[in-house]
């Protein structure tokens, strides 16, 4: 792919200056040394995409004997088996509820949580700060037990059935895509000029319709990425989920586990069910990524 | 880290903004009508975090420190205040290596710090040369940006029990590459049982980090000013020498809070060695999140797991600090 990356460094795509740098031409030894680095990572990047891809059209002999680069023959039938074998739709309800509230509230707590630290002065600014931030280095394992513990006594206790639940899943996940949420966040809030919500103000708006009429409109790509991480936090996480959940509440992350451990392994059904769920999420990430670079260069690299 | 320091810099201006109303000449008020005036905004607005943070994150914290003092089994689950004191008995079960619980929590610290060390390796090395890599403009650039962070996107049990068909003994990719079209192995290995299978988890795991540490990257050179790059090329300097001078020196912060994080959630890793094994590790390959797992859930022995975990717990804590601390010198070191 990388192979067509011939006299590079000529400034020949002027929509995207910023980042063009040396008007010299680069020497053979750079271009060929990116030729060969960005083949290799690419190739290493796509493999298990090549393999899930062209394994989920195999007929079941075809995926249970020697493994081939191209398929004997190709069949869509997993595609529809995988609704069968185990029950993929509720998964994916479940895991849509879970992550999609997980990250709408996070995301709604890390823009107040980042406005107060960016706009204003107040004691218990640097604890909260470095708090927040030190709970992202827990060994998720230290309270996991605690977790599940806490939530099987309010439950005996209240009668809210946090274990178990989806709530229990929103409320757990929401708490891990905050701090890095809030941390940048609140480096994205900082670079939008304080001018503009200062005008707001003065202007007699109350603080929080500075926030929502000025900062957030302004802040869009950084809340675009925290949502995106958040989201993608939520969906991809496996402890918590085998841990919390039940037959009815369980999500993508325990349910794709259900066509492994059959006495037969349907690794075509497999390979299907892991690109649907795949899908959507990598197609809204790639679509987004901009959004998340542009986020992490204001908020979180600096 | 980064975000303490901005802090501070910030208060000083954030004065100028509460008390901009009252006019220039009383710009320098003291500080406590400014905190009067705010009301406790800050600190509502904080509230909903705080709250969350402390349920989720620092009571249940707290009851695992407490727990890990307790003989907590299985019968207690229901009443775990009840569970009798033991003192500092977990801890010692924990650290008896002449014991096989202790010899076991000390050979899958050691597998889990060869395995960091190389994951987090590779997966730097990689994400920083992707990143320069693509850091000018040519055909193709957006397209292969694209597809680094393909890993990244791929949901974890759906990438990893991807690899985990690749690793298969008989029907894998791996085996049919390196064994049927190679030649390299006399006859199909094992890769997710044995003795390879650290090699297998290394693999899998630089194959999911890597992205993460070219996004970070990718950003960060983002905050490169052009302009020395256009000074040092005037002064005739190649794109090696420039890659070497500007853009490596100019990564240094960038790279050590990359570095820290990386470390930390690969140390603590769970979920791709759980994916790719299920509950029980191949020994040479049992890390500590699963090690820890696999003694408080399946055997049940709680008190142990706790305090494993709070061991786990100050492990990171003075690495951390201790790294902190090396490269705060440095960039003292490298400012003065």
């Amino acid at each position: 792919m990388p192979s067509h990356a011939q006299p590079a460094a000529l400034p020949r795509a002027p929509k995207s200056s910023s980042r063009r740098r040396s008007p010299m031409a680069a020497p053979q030894s750079f271009l060929w040394t990116r030729r060969v680095i960005l083949t290799f990572l690419a190739a290493f990047a796509l493999l298990p995409v090549y393999v899930m891809v062209s394994s989920s059209l195999k007929p079941l002999q075809d995926v249970s004997g020697k493994f081939h680069w191209i398929p004997s023959g190709l069949t869509v039938k997993p595609y529809f088996d995988i609704w069968d074998t185990v029950p993929l739709a509720r998964y994916f309800v479940n895991s849509l509820i879970v992550a999609g509230t997980a990250t709408v509230l996070s995301v709604i707590i890390a823009v107040f949580s980042a406005y107060a630290v960016s706009r204003y002065k107040f004691r218990g600014k640097r604890v909260f700060t470095v708090t927040v931030l030190s709970t992202q280095m827990f060994p998720g394992i230290l309270f996991l037990l605690p977790l599940f513990l806490i939530f099987v006594n309010i439950g005996n206790s209240t009668g809210i059935a946090l274990y178990g639940s989806r709530g229990g899943l929103i409320l757990t996940y929401l708490t891990f895509s905050l701090p890095f949420s809030i941390w940048m966040l609140i480096g994205y809030f900082d670079s939008i000029p304080k001018d503009l919500d200062e005008a707001a103000l003065v202007d007699g708006c109350g603080p929080l319709g500075a926030l929502f009429r000025v900062v957030v409109p302004a802040a869009v790509p950084g809340i675009v990425a925290v949502a995106v991480y958040a989201f993608m936090t939520a969906w991809g996480e496996v402890l918590f989920a085998s841990v919390m959940t039940n037959d009815t509440t369980r999500t993508l992350a325990v349910g794709l586990q259900g066509y492994a451990t059959q006495n037969d392994v349907y690794w075509n059904q497999v390979m299907a069910a892991s690109l649907v769920v795949s899908v959507p999420i990598v197609a809204g990430f790639l679509l987004l990524q901009r959004y998340l670079v542009a986020g992490l260069t204001a908020g979180a690299v600096k | 880290m980064t975000a303490t320091v901005t802090t501070d810099s910030r208060t000083e201006k954030s004065d100028r903004v509460t008390s901009r109303g009252t006019g220039g000449a009383r710009r320098r008020l003291p500080r406590i009508p400014d905190r009067i005036r705010q009301g406790g905004l800050p600190y509502l607005l904080l509230l909903p975090a705080v709250l969350l943070e402390l349920l989720v994150h620092v009571i249940p914290m707290v009851i695992g420190i407490v727990m890990s003092f307790r003989q907590l089994t299985q019968f207690y689950i229901n009443n775990w205040g009840g569970a009798p004191w033991t003192g500092f008995d977990n801890f010692k079960i924990a650290v008896d290596i002449n014991a096989p619980i202790g010899e076991a929590l000390l050979h899958s610290f050691f597998v889990t710090c060869v395995f960091t060390f190389f994951a987090v390796g590779l997966a730097w090395l990689f994400g920083v040369a992707a990143a320069i890599m693509l850091q000018e403009n040519f055909r193709g650039r957006g397209f292969l940006r694209a597809v680094f962070l393909v890993p990244y996107a791929l949901p974890v049990y759906a990438a990893v029990i991807t690899w985990a068909f690749m690793f298969q003994r008989d029907n894998g990719l791996i085996n049919h590459v390196l064994h049927d079209q190679l030649g390299l192995t006399d006859q199909p290995s094992f890769w997710l049982i044995g003795d390879n299978s650290i090699y297998a988890l290394i693999i899998v795991s630089v194959w999911k980090g890597w992205p993460f540490a070219f996004l970070i990257v990718m950003a960060g050179l983002q905050n490169i000013p052009r302009e020395l790059y256009e000074a040092a090329s005037i002064d005739g300097a190649g794109i090696w020498q420039q890659i070497r001078k500007i853009t490596l020196p100019s990564l240094r912060p960038v790279n050590q809070v990359l570095v820290l994080v990386l470390f930390l959630w690969t140390f603590n890793d769970f979920n791709t060695p759980y994916v790719l094994f299920g509950k029980a590790a191949p020994e040479n390959a049992d890390l500590i999140s699963i090690h820890i797992y696999q003694s408080s859930f399946v055997t049940w022995n709680f008190g142990t797991g706790s305090a494993m975990s709070v061991l786990l717990l100050l492990f990171l804590l003075v690495v951390t600090a201790v790294y902190l601390f090396i490269t705060s010198r440095g960039r003292k070191g490298a400012d003065a």
